[in-house]
C-alpha cells in the first residue's frame, strides 16, 4: 500500500474538505428544512458527522452528514408525534434520533457491517426511487412557491401539473411568487445542466453552491438598488442569531411511535451508510478496505450526539464522498475539515445565509429526487429482466403507499416469489435455506483458493459467500465455482461482480467458472441464471468473453456454443469408461492442431453422481508416439482401466519418478520418448494429466473447469510440449 | 480388474450385517455387499425384518445364485418385529462390527436420501455403519477416500479404518480433511489489519491440526498404508458440512466419518454434524463407531 505521511497529505485533505463543505452547506440547509427542522439541524449534523466519524470511524475517504433517505420519515415524525405541535414534535423527534444512534451503535457492535447484503438489489433500487419521488412530491411546490393542502406523496405527485398551473396564475398577479418560483426553476436548470457548462472557472464551484450564490446575489441586488425584495420574509430561511440558540435539548419521553421512528431511522440509515461505504471503497485510490462495522458504530455515536444538539441523523453520503475522492482526499481528516469549514461558514456568514430563499434550497432536493428516481432506472431494471422491473415497481409503490421498512420487506418478499416462479422448484429453497452452502479451501501445492457454492445463491444466502470471500484476502487468486448451483439471482451476480473488482484492485483475481451452463433470463451480465433456462439470445458469461478476447489476441477462433462431439476423444483411456454428455466453449488455434474446450461427462452409466465439468486440451502431433498416460503420482487415479501396467521408472530422474505416474504398454518406446529434456520440462511446470494415443495428446489439469488465466497457461504448456515431443521424434 | 485382499494385514471388520428389504435395488445392493465383504475379508449375515414366506425365500435364493459369493462366508436370518429395534438388537446379539444399509436414490432430485429407519440406525447402533449409494452389479473402482480428521474421541479409529478400507477396496488416494470451525480463528475480518491477523492465526491453526493428524497417521499400521498415497487438507468452515461438500467437489468415492460419542442429551440436540451429510449424501458413507463404546 503506497503510504504518504499524514502531514504530507494534509493540504490535499484540507482542500478536499473545503470543496465538500461547499456542497454540504446548501444540502444540509435544504435537507433540514425539508425534514421540518430548523435549518441549523442539517449543519449540526454535518459538523458532528465530520468530527466524530473522522475520529472514530473505520472507513477512509467517506463523508458523513445528513442524508436524503430519511427526510420524509423525519418530516412525518415532526408533524405528527406531538399531534401537530411542531416544536414539541421536533424535540420528540430528536429523542428518536438519539435512540436511533444507540441502535446503530449496537448494530456496529454486533458486526452488522454486512447488513445491506441481506436485501435484494432491485428492492433497494426501488426503495431509493421511492425516496426520490417522495422528495420531489414534498419539495416541488416549495420550489415554485405555491401552497398545497395535500399530504400523501402519491397525491402530491399527481398534483404537480395543477401546481404548475397554479404557479403560472399566481405569478402573473404577484411578483413575489414570480421571483421566488422563478429562482427555484432557474436553480433546477442550473443543477440539471451543470455538466454541460464547460467553462473551467464555472466548474471550480460545485453546482449547489452556485445556486446559493445566485440566490444570495439576488438578495444583495435588491438591497443595493434600493428596491424592496418582492419575496416575502417567511419564504427565507432563518438561522438563529447566536450559538446558544442553536442548541436545543431533546424531550426524552419515549412512547411506541417514537421508538418505531427510531427503529426506522436506524434501519434505513444503516443501509444507506453501508451501501455508500461499499461504493466508496471501490473509488479509494489506496485500495483500502473499510471496517464497515466500526464505521457503523461511529455513525451511531455521531447520530446520538447530533440528536442531543438538535441535529439530524448522520449517515455516510455517497455523492459528497465521491466529490471528496475526486478532490484528492487521502484519509479521514478531510471529513473532519469538511465539518470544521462548516463551523467557520456558520460563524462568519450566518447573516448572509439568512438571505437564501426556500425555493432555491427546494430545487436542490427536487434535483436529488430526480436523480434517485430517474426514468433510466426503470429501463435498466427492465434490461436485467422483466421480473426485476416488477420487483422494482412493487417496492416503489409499496414504499410510497406504506413506509420505507415495510416497502423494502415487501420488495424482498416479491423477489423470493419471483425466484419460486422462475425456478418452479420451491423445495430447492425451503430444504436448503438454513444450511451452509459454501465451501472454501486452499488448493494443495498452489496458492489458489477454490470456492464452491451449492444449491442456489441469492440474496438469502449471499452473505455466506461474502464472508468467505472477505476472509481470503483480496490479494489472492480465487476460483469461484457455481457448477453445483442450480440458481443464481441478480443480487448475487452483482455482488460477485463487486468482488471481482475489489480483488482486481488489490492485485488478486476472482475467476468465475460454472456459470456457462446456467441459462440467463436476459442479455444483461447480471441477469438471473438457472439450470435449464433456454436463453432467447445466447448470453456470454464473463469467462466466455475473456476466452473470446484470448482467442483474438492469439489469432485463434472461439465458439461458445455446444459442439458436435468428435468420436476421437473416446480413443483416450480417460474417456473410454466415461460417457460424454456435451462439450462447449471451444478454442481452436490457427492451424487447427490445438483445441481447448469444456466437456461435461458422467462417470459411467447408472451411477448417480453429479456430472463432471472439466476443461481439456487436445493436441495433434505430426508424428506418432507410443500410447502413454502421465499423471501426478497417486493424485489423479485414472489408470484403473490400464491396471497391470506398472509405474515406469525413468532412469536418473528420482524426483520425476516420485512426482509422476507414467504408464503405457510399450515401456521401451516410452522411455525413448522421455529423454532428459522432456523430463526437465515436465518437472519444471505445473503438473498436468497427459495422455497420448497415436498422434494425439489429451491434456488437462484438475477435473474441473479452468479459469481463463489457467487456460492461457495450459495453452502455452501445450505448445511447448508439442514442439519438444516433435523435435524429439524427428531427431 | 480386481485387487485381491491383502491377506497379511489384520482385519478390522470381522462380522458384517446387511439389513435388506425386497426393493428394486436389492440385486445391486447384494452384488455390492458381497463384493465389499470379499475385499474386507469379513463374514456376512443377511437379515430381513418381516415374515419369512416361501416366495421371498425363492426370490432371494435366485438372486444369491447369480452372485459370485464363494469366497464369502454368509448366512441369512429372518426376523419379525420393528425394523429399527430388530436390527439394533441383532447387531448387539451377533457382535456385529459393521452394519451395511442401502441408501435410496431420490428420483426427481437426483440425490440420495436416507430413510428414517436407516437414519435412526446410523445415529444409534453400536457399531460402524456403511451407507451404500453407488451399489451396482459391475464393480466401480473406489479411487478416492476422504476421511474426517477432526479432533474427536474416535478420530484415530476413523483414520485407521479409512486406510484399511481404502487399501482393501483398491483406492490409491486418501485425503484427510481437517475441518476447522471459523470461530476457532477468534479474529473477525473487518478490514485489512484484522485480515492479516486472522490469516496468521489460521496458519498457526493449520500447522497445529496438521501436526496432530500426522501423529495419528504415524500410528496407522504400515501394512494399511501400503500403496495408498495420502495428504491432508485443512478447511475452514462449518463442521460436518464442509467435508461433505469437499467430498462432492473432489469426486470422492467413499467418505469416512467418526461417530460422536453419546455423551449428553444436550450435545445430541446440538450436534448436527452428521445431519448435513445424511440429508445430502455425496458418496458412500462409512461411519466409524468402535465397539468399545458398548463396554464403556
Amino acid at each position: 500500500m503506497p503510504k504518504t505521511s499524514f502531514i504530507g497529505s494534509l493540504h490535499k485533505n484540507i482542500f478536499a474538505g473545503f470543496v465538500v463543505s461547499l456542497i454540504a452547506l446548501p444540502l444540509g440547509l435544504s435537507l433540514a428544512i425539508a425534514s421540518g427542522m430548523p435549518p441549523s439541524a442539517g449543519i449540526v449534523s454535518a459538523i458532528v458527522g465530520g468530527v466524530v466519524v473522522a475520529l472514530f470511524g473505520g472507513s477512509h475517504v467517506t463523508i458523513a452528514g445528513p442524508g436524503y433517505s430519511l427526510v420524509v420519515v423525519i418530516l412525518t415524525a415532526v408533524t405528527t408525534l406531538a399531534g401537530g405541535d411542531y416544536y414539541q414534535g421536533y424535540l420528540l423527534t430528536l429523542s428518536a434520533i438519539v435512540l436511533a444512534g444507540l441502535i446503530m451503535f449496537v448494530l456496529g457492535l454486533l458486526r452488522m457491517g454486512g447488513l445491506a447484503a441481506f436485501f435484494p438489489s432491485s428492492a433497494i433500487e426501488g426503495m431509493m426511487a421511492a425516496i426520490g419521488l417522495s422528495l420531489i412530491a414534498k419539495q416541488f411546490h416549495v420550489m415554485i412557491g405555491v401552497e398545497t393542502s395535500k399530504k400523501s406523496a402519491l397525491e402530491l405527485l399527481a398534483e404537480i401539473p395543477a401546481q404548475l398551473v397554479d404557479f403560472v396564475v399566481l405569478a402573473s398577479q404577484d411578483t413575489g411568487v414570480l421571483i421566488a418560483g422563478g429562482l427555484g426553476l432557474v436553480s433546477l436548470f442550473i443543477l440539471l445542466f451543470n455538466s454541460s457548462i464547460r467553462n473551467p472557472f464555472y466548474q471550480r464551484i460545485p453546482a449547489p453552491m452556485w445556486v446559493l450564490l445566485i440566490a444570495i446575489a439576488l438578495s444583495y441586488y435588491y438591497e443595493f438598488t434600493g428596491f424592496k425584495n418582492p419575496i416575502p420574509q417567511p419564504a427565507f430561511i432563518s438561522l438563529p442569531d447566536s450559538i446558544e440558540q442553536l442548541v436545543v435539548f431533546p424531550d426524552f419521553s419515549f412512547t411506541w411511535p417514537i421508538v418505531s421512528v427510531a427503529l426506522t431511522i436506524a434501519f434505513v440509515g444503516s443501509i444507506e451508510s453501508l451501501l455508500s461505504i461499499k461504493a466508496v471503497d471501490k473509488l479509494d485510490v489506496f485500495r483500502r478496505r473499510s471496517n464497515a462495522s466500526k464505521d457503523l458504530r461511529a455513525l451511531g455515536l455521531a447520530t446520538s450526539i447530533s440528536g442531543l444538539f438538535g441535529g439530524l441523523n448522520v449517515v455516510t453520503v455517497i455523492s459528497r464522498s465521491s466529490v471528496n475522492v475526486t478532490q484528492g482526499a487521502t484519509n479521514r481528516s478531510s471529513n473532519f475539515f469538511h465539518g470544521a469549514f462548516l463551523v467557520l461558514f456558520v460563524l462568519v456568514f450566518s447573516q448572509t445565509l439568512n438571505r437564501i430563499p426556500l425555493s432555491a434550497l427546494a430545487a436542490i432536493l427536487v434535483y436529488t429526487g430526480f436523480k434517485l428516481s430517474h426514468p433510466l432506472k426503470f429501463v435498466s431494471a427492465y434490461k436485467i429482466g422483466f421480473e426485476q422491473l416488477l420487483i422494482f415497481c412493487v417496492t416503489l409503490i409499496a414504499t410510497l403507499s406504506t413506509n420505507i421498512v415495510l416497502g423494502v420487506l415487501i420488495g424482498a418478499l416479491s423477489t423470493l416469489v419471483s425466484h419460486l416462479i422462475i425456478t418452479r422448484d420451491p423445495l430447492l429453497f425451503f430444504l436448503n435455506v438454513f444450511k451452509p452452502n459454501v465451501l472454501a479451501f486452499k488448493e494443495p501445492e498452489e496458492d489458489t483458493f477454490f470456492v464452491s457454492v451449492k444449491h442456489y445463491c441469492t440474496f438469502l444466502n449471499f452473505y455466506k459467500l461474502q464472508k468467505k470471500l472477505d476472509a481470503i484476502g483480496y490479494t489472492k487468486k480465487v476460483v469461484l465455482d457455481f457448477s453445483l448451483c442450480r440458481f443464481v439471482d441478480h443480487t448475487a451476480m452483482e455482488g460477485v461482480e463487486s468482488y471481482v473488482q475489489y480483488y482486481e484492485k488489490k492485485g488478486g483475481l476472482v475467476e468465475v467458472v460454472g456459470l456457462d451452463t446456467l441459462g440467463a433470463t436476459s442479455t444483461h451480465p447480471f441477469a438471473v441464471r438457472r439450470v435449464g433456462q433456454s436463453s432467447r439470445a445466447r448470453v456470454l458469461t464473463r469467462r466466455q468473453k475473456l476466452l473470446g478476447e484470448m482467442a483474438q489476441e492469439y489469432g485463434w477462433s472461439f465458439n461458445a456454443g455446444a459442439l458436435q462431439l468428435t468420436g476421437s476423444l473416446s480413443s483416450f483411456v480417460f474417456f473410454a469408461a466415461r460417457s460424454l454428455n456435451k462439450s462447449y466453449n471451444e478454442l481452436i488455434d490457427a492451424e487447427k492442431r490445438c483445441v481447448i474446450f469444456d466437456v461435461e461427462y458422467s462417470e459411467g452409466e447408472f451411477i448417480a453422481k453429479e456430472d463432471v465439468k472439466c476443461t481439456v486440451m487436445s493436441l495433434e502431433l505430426n508424428c506418432e508416439v507410443p500410447a502413454f498416460t502421465l499423471s501426478r503420482e497417486g493424485l489423479l487415479e485414472r489408470l484403473y482401466a490400464l491396471a497391470g501396467y506398472q509405474d515406469i521408472q525413468v532412469a536418473k530422474h528420482k524426483e520425476f519418478n516420485k512426482r509422476f505416474h507414467l504408464s503405457g504398454p510399450n515401456e521401451e518406446k516410452i522411455l525413448e520418448l522421455f529423454n532428459d529434456q522432456l523430463v526437465l520440462f515436465l518437472e519444471s511446470n505445473t503438473v498436468y494429466h497427459i495422455e497420448a494415443s497415436e498422434n494425439r495428446l489429451l491434456v488437462f489439469k484438475n477435473e474441473r473447469l479452468l479459469s481463463p488465466s489457467e487456460i492461457k497457461a495450459m495453452a502455452y504448456f501445450g505448445r511447448e510440449l508439442v514442439s519438444l515431443i516433435e523435435c524429439n521424434f524427428t531427431s | 480388474m480386481s485387487t485381491h485382499p491383502n491377506s497379511s494385514s489384520p482385519v478390522l471388520f470381522k462380522k458384517v450385517l446387511f439389513g435388506f428389504a425386497f426393493s428394486p435395488n436389492l440385486e445391486n445392493n447384494l452384488y455390492e455387499v458381497f463384493r465389499v465383504c470379499r475385499f474386507l475379508g469379513a463374514e456376512l449375515t443377511l437379515l430381513h425384518v418381516g415374515a419369512c414366506t416361501e416366495k421371498k425365500k425363492a426370490a432371494l435364493s435366485t438372486l444369491l445364485d447369480q452372485i459370485p459369493s464363494a469366497e464369502v462366508v454368509s448366512e441369512v436370518l429372518w426376523r419379525e418385529g420393528d425394523p429399527f429395534q430388530t436390527i439394533y438388537d441383532q447387531c448387539d446379539a451377533l457382535n456385529i462390527d459393521l452394519l451395511m444399509i442401502g441408501a435410496q436414490r431420490h428420483e426427481t432430485l437426483f440425490r440420495f436420501y436416507v430413510g428414517s429407519v436407516a437414519r435412526k440406525l446410523t445415529r444409534r447402533v453400536n457399531c460402524s455403519v456403511l451407507l451404500l449409494t453407488n451399489a451396482s452389479r459391475e464393480r466401480v473402482a473406489c479411487k478416492h477416500v476422504v476421511v474426517n480428521g477432526v479432533l474427536s474421541d474416535y478420530t484415530a479409529d476413523a483414520i485407521n479404518a479409512a486406510f484399511f478400507v481404502g487399501q482393501r477396496l483398491g483406492a490409491r488416494q486418501l485425503t484427510i480433511v481437517e475441518e476447522i470451525a471459523p470461530n476457532k480463528v477468534q479474529v473477525a475480518v473487518d478490514d485489512d489489519r484484522s485480515l492479516v491477523k486472522s490469516l496468521r492465526k489460521k496458519h498457526q491453526l493449520e500447522l497445529r491440526e496438521d501436526e496432530r493428524v500426522r501423529s495419528i497417521i504415524a500410528a496407522v499400521p504400515a501394512s494399511f498404508k501400503d500403496g495408498v498415497s495420502y495428504r491432508t487438507q485443512p478447511i475452514f468452515g462449518k463442521r460436518g458440512y464442509s467435508i461433505g461438500h469437499y467430498a462432492e467437489i473432489s469426486r470422492a468415492d467413499l467418505l469416512v466419518l467418526n461417530a460422536e460419542k453419546h455423551s449428553s442429551i444436550f450435545k445430541r440436540i446440538i450436534t448436527r454434524d452428521i445431519e448435513f451429510i445424511l440429508s445430502d449424501l455425496p458418496c458412500e458413507l462409512l461411519i466409524i463407531r468402535p465397539k468399545k463404546e458398548q463396554n464403556a
